[in-house]
């Protein structure tokens, strides 16, 4: 049986008939056809997946795609301004912050709540933000620099909601 | 070469702003119009006998297309999966690999059927339904008692478990009887899965009319993968495309071709639709390749003013079910276990075993790692028994910047190298006197700080036709490259090699922005389609990609200038030896005011004014052989503070100071050392693939198996020195393993260093919080008199008994005879050797 779902990815609404046992990653890719989004486990280990649910990182992986009715989703896809990286896509290439770059759109997803929510975190506030997401290329170094020369870039700009977000739907944890 | 712009400068990554954008395009991305899905059944058991498999349930599941099993790909796939000769030729016993096993099932996770339906979702749904009827057969987990003639054989069929038995060199005894200490220690290297983000996914498009195969894959070499899978089909090269995209990661792991790369072609031949399967990292952790699982038993004869004579080495290599593809490459860490050192004899064997595990194959360093981490654990082990500073030791026996081209105790020929300096650098950087104060003052406190290094070295940039082709099996791994500028000057180069995050679309377009004077931005790199360029390329592993297929390319651009440089002499009226070529521009010798851009020149080299007989066209192919391997170098210092009470490892520095001969790019260069040594730090401290001794798989997921997070990563400290590589023009080596090849030593080394003082002398790997704490429990009756042992002098006798006591002796020592070759061996002890007592103090004393 299908169920109906109506959601806002990047700020594009769309409605959609789902079976419910669809992951809210497979919507997102295989439906919604925006392949940014990647899968890397089956156990929720490795970030990957993750895009933000109105405002706020979920592992894409961790959600139904009916339980999206409603909601706000912003993948890798939508976070660029037009052809302007977003700060947080420009550090990274800026710091060498991606290799292979399977990880990278996750990252930079968690790296955005984290920015949100903590507009100057610290080396190790970085480091337990991005705890959730797993990188085999890079040893981190260069992606806690790249969040750290985003943090500075963005300055207080960090703390404004971009357009696309709502409320968030639970507590900000990371970083705080 | 002229002076250049690009080759050395920092230029940041090309690929990036599709990688950060979501516009990377990997495979499981891709689907063709009416795919179809794959979804694998698989064994539960690591040793079974199928006796039925009953696919009447599924084939009724909805949305189900086929299923297939062994026998349905009879006369569309033949022979078995591949294995290289690698560094041992003469191999005892290879199973033969089929795509799938028809009646035995010898690993946990082996496919033994495949359903075929129209979405992913139905097509797992289905394969929950498809019975397969098993009778577990005894599976042999243990690399030790496997060579034991009274083990289960890991294949029913076979004789014994000896894959290979091989002495490379057998005799050390003179410098042992020369030595005033021996000093003798068994190492393990524990299993370790790759993990590359991306998983493996293939997808195949079969053309009934063409009678052609594309084939997708995230792999490291589509060349490779197209001449093993096109032969298994029965496909020519011009009928058979490989094509690889944008690549997760791949660390050694996406270099074989797999089950699925023949099932997934042959099941799209069959339903002449296009099939499509994406690997669960479930399935990734159990099925794709792992790397290690060795033991070594090392020896090593030495002076008390710390001068290294002899070692004696035998690694006992676990394969797995199948001999991997280049399993046997890791082999090389026998040829290897000398080091930066001079020693006057080296004696190794290495044993290949069979087991009930998945195969061993290639991971970040393939052999280096391990040879690295015996020699660096022996040569701090030999210094601890002297009493020597382990950095003099190291010193004291370096092969000397004067002594290149060296050749070393295997006839390998190490082209270039400065080991000390880059020593001394490492050890101003993080301060090796003050901290050895630190350290001392810290013990004093009941504190455990630990200093370990790793003067690393490593034989890379695969390699020479001539060495390299009798360990392929016929193909040298030389590496081509075809270049070709278009009228108005763009340019697109196509190599053999492959990214799987390396960033060669930006470094090769410096090398050729600088050898063809054209700007960087309008040269691309294409790789990873067999469809398109050279004829075959030998793709990236083993540190080779820049030192071999940056050549060609090198190679291939020079050879691009040399005939624009006839077509500008044309056009001068001058004679060719007459034109000077100089950053993009011709002139003539004297008259360096009237200058032909090369732009120009392409575009003349289309049109009708060329010289007599010269064909039109701007473009050359090349193929790099070169003239030896290259030998990258560095060293590494961690710090460590261990708690002795936890067991807990507090890393607190790490400093690199690294050797690549010349840089392209280093920022690129950075990024490499940075993975790599978290690879290095990751087996040192958290990796281990576990098995339960009836063959299941206990680290199957990202929950059980501990790839380190950001948390984990200490902060790294890198510097440089540079040494060119003689053996190629652009004076470079490699530097994509050199970081996981150096750092596990380093860490390890560090650990020993610290809790020596409480009797402890080396430590396996993973060293987890657990195995620490237990270890030192061996070491004490309890932890009270922890702090009151630590201030008094080092403890004379170590005598707990250590994992590898008597009973694990393993048989098959140097000194022993060629087992397998009588189709059994002896049991340890009753073949006339001398049966070890524990391992304790004693054994390190001659």
């Amino acid at each position: 049986m299908k169920h109906k779902v109506a959601t806002t990815i990047n700020g594009r609404g769309r409605q959609d008939e789902v079976e419910a046992r669809l992951l809210l990653v497979h919507y997102i890719r295989d439906v919604a056809g925006l392949t940014g989004t990647h899968v890397g486990c089956d156990t929720s280990q490795c970030g990957a997946c993750t895009v933000l649910v109105d405002g706020k990182a979920i592992k894409s992986c961790t959600m139904f795609a009916v339980q999206a009715e409603g909601h706000q989703i912003t993948t890798i896809e939508g976070l660029a301004d037009g052809d302007n990286l977003h700060p947080i896509q420009q550090a990274f290439w800026d710091e060498h912050g991606l290799q292979c770059g399977y990880c990278t759109p996750g990252f930079i997803m968690a790296a955005k709540y984290l920015l949100d929510t903590n507009p100057s975190p610290s080396d190790d506030e970085i480091r337990k933000g991005l705890e959730g997401n797993l990188c085999r290329c890079t040893g981190y170094v260069n992606i806690i620099k790249a969040v750290k020369t985003a943090s500075q870039v963005m300055g207080g700009a960090a703390q404004s909601k971009p357009a696309d977000v709502g409320q968030p739907v639970g507590q900000p944890t990371a970083g705080s | 070469m002229a002076i250049s712009k690009m080759i050395g400068a920092k230029i940041h990554r090309r690929e990036d702003p599709r990688l950060v954008s979501g516009g990377g395009r990997y495979m499981d991305d891709f689907k063709r119009p009416n795919t179809t899905y794959a979804a694998f059944i698989r064994s539960p058991y690591a040793h079974a006998k199928i006796r039925m498999i009953d696919p009447a349930e599924a084939r009724q599941a909805p949305g189900v297309v086929a299923i297939f099993t062994a026998q349905d790909f009879e006369g569309v796939l033949t022979g078995p999966a591949p294995v290289a000769p690698a560094f041992v030729a003469e191999k005892h016993t290879v199973p033969d690999r089929p795509p799938l096993p028809r009646d035995e099932v010898v690993y946990q996770g082996q496919p033994v059927a495949v359903v075929i339906a129209e979405s992913k979702a139905e097509a797992a749904d289905a394969a929950a339904l498809v019975h397969v009827d098993y009778e577990p057969l005894p599976a042999v987990m243990d690399l030790e008692k496997a060579l034991d003639p009274s083990s289960p054989k890991a294949h029913t069929a076979l004789p014994d478990n000896i894959a290979w038995d091989l002495v490379y060199n057998a005799d050390a005894d003179a410098s042992f009887a020369e030595a005033e200490v021996t000093v003798k220690e068994r190492i393990l290297q524990q299993r370790l899965a790759p993990t590359p983000m991306e998983t493996r996914s293939v997808m195949a498009e079969w053309s009934p009319h063409e009678g052609s195969m594309t084939l997708w894959l995230s792999n490291q070499g589509p060349h490779f993968i197209r001449l093993f899978v096109g032969g298994a089909l029965g496909l020519p090269e011009n009928r058979m495309r490989v094509i690889s995209p944008d690549v997760g990661g791949g660390f050694g792991a996406k270099i074989c071709p797999y089950p699925e790369d023949y099932v997934v072609p042959a099941a799209a031949k069959i339903l002449k639709r296009p099939v499509k399967w994406t690997e669960s990292r479930t399935e990734s952790i159990q099925v794709t390749t792992h790397g290690r699982g060795q033991i070594f038993d090392v020896e090593v004869a030495g002076l008390k003013d710390g001068t290294l004579l002899g070692m004696k080495v035998t690694q006992y290599l676990d394969a797995g079910a199948y001999i991997g593809t280049f399993g046997a490459f890791q082999a090389c860490a026998c040829l290897l276990a000398g080091g930066g050192y001079k020693w006057k004899q080296i004696a190794a064997r290495t044993i290949g075993v069979l087991t009930n595990k998945v195969s061993t194959d290639p991971y970040r360093g393939a052999g280096r790692p391990e040879a690295t981490h015996l020699v660096e654990r022996m040569v701090d082990i030999f210094a601890r028994e002297i009493g020597m500073d382990p950095a003099a030791v190291r010193k004291k026996n370096f092969v000397q910047p004067g002594d290149f081209p060296y050749t070393q105790n295997f006839g390998l020929v190490m082209d270039s190298g400065d080991y000390e300096r880059s020593l001394d650098k490492a050890m101003e950087i993080v301060g090796y006197e003050q901290l050895r104060k630190e350290q001392e003052e810290g013990r004093k406190q009941g504190r455990y700080l630990g200093i370990g290094l790793s003067t690393w070295i490593e034989i890379c940039g695969f390699g020479p036709a001539a060495a390299t082709a009798p360990a392929t099996g016929g193909i040298g791994l030389v590496e081509s490259a075809q270049v070709r500028v278009y009228p108005t000057g763009s340019v697109t180069v196509w190599t053999g090699t492959h990214s799987h995050g390396q960033g060669h679309e930006t470094t090769f377009s410096q090398i050729v922005a600088d050898t063809l004077g054209i700007p960087y931005d309008q040269i691309e790199i294409k790789h990873g389609d067999t469809g398109e360029g050279t004829a075959f390329g030998f793709g990236t592993y083993g540190s080779r990609s820049l030192a071999v297929g940056g050549m060609a390319i090198r190679m291939a651009s020079q050879k691009v200038v040399d005939k624009a440089k006839k077509i500008a002499a044309h056009s001068f009226e001058a004679a060719e030896e007459d034109v000077v070529f100089e950053g993009g521009d011709f002139y003539v010798k004297g008259s360096p005011d009237n200058r032909r851009k090369i732009q120009e020149v392409a575009f003349e080299a289309y049109g009708a004014a060329l010289p007599e007989g010269m064909e039109q066209g701007l473009e050359a192919v090349a193929y790099f052989d070169p003239p030896n391997f290259v030998w990258p170098f560095g060293a590494h210092i961690c710090v460590v503070e261990v708690d002795p009470e936890t067991g807990a490892v507090e890393m607190l520095k790490y400093v690199a100071v690294d050797d690549c001969g010349n840089v392209i790019n280093p920022m690129i260069v950075e990024g490499q050392l940075h993975g790599g040594i978290a690879q290095g730090i990751a087996q040192a401290l958290f990796e281990e693939v576990v098995y339960a001794e009836d063959g299941s798989l206990r680290t199957g997921t990202l929950l059980d198996y501990a790839i380190p997070t950001a948390n984990e990563m200490p902060p790294l400290t890198l510097d440089s020195t540079v040494t060119p590589s003689p053996t190629n023009a652009l004076g470079v080596k490699g530097i994509g393993e050199a970081g996981t090849i150096a750092a596990s030593g380093a860490v390890i080394n560090a650990i020993v260093d610290a809790l020596s003082p409480l009797g402890v002398r080396h430590v396996d790997m993973p060293a987890s919080p657990d195995r620490l704490w237990k270890q030192l429990q061996e070491h004490r009756t309890g932890l009270e008199g922890y702090h009151a042992v630590a201030v008094a002098d080092t403890p004379e006798v170590d005598d707990a008994p250590r994992r590898g006591g008597p009973e694990s002796e393993l048989p098959g020592s140097l000194d022993e005879g060629e087992i397998g070759k009588t189709g059994g061996q002896a049991e340890p002890g009753s073949d006339g050797s001398p049966q070890e007592g524990p391992r304790h103090q004693e054994d390190y004393d001659q």
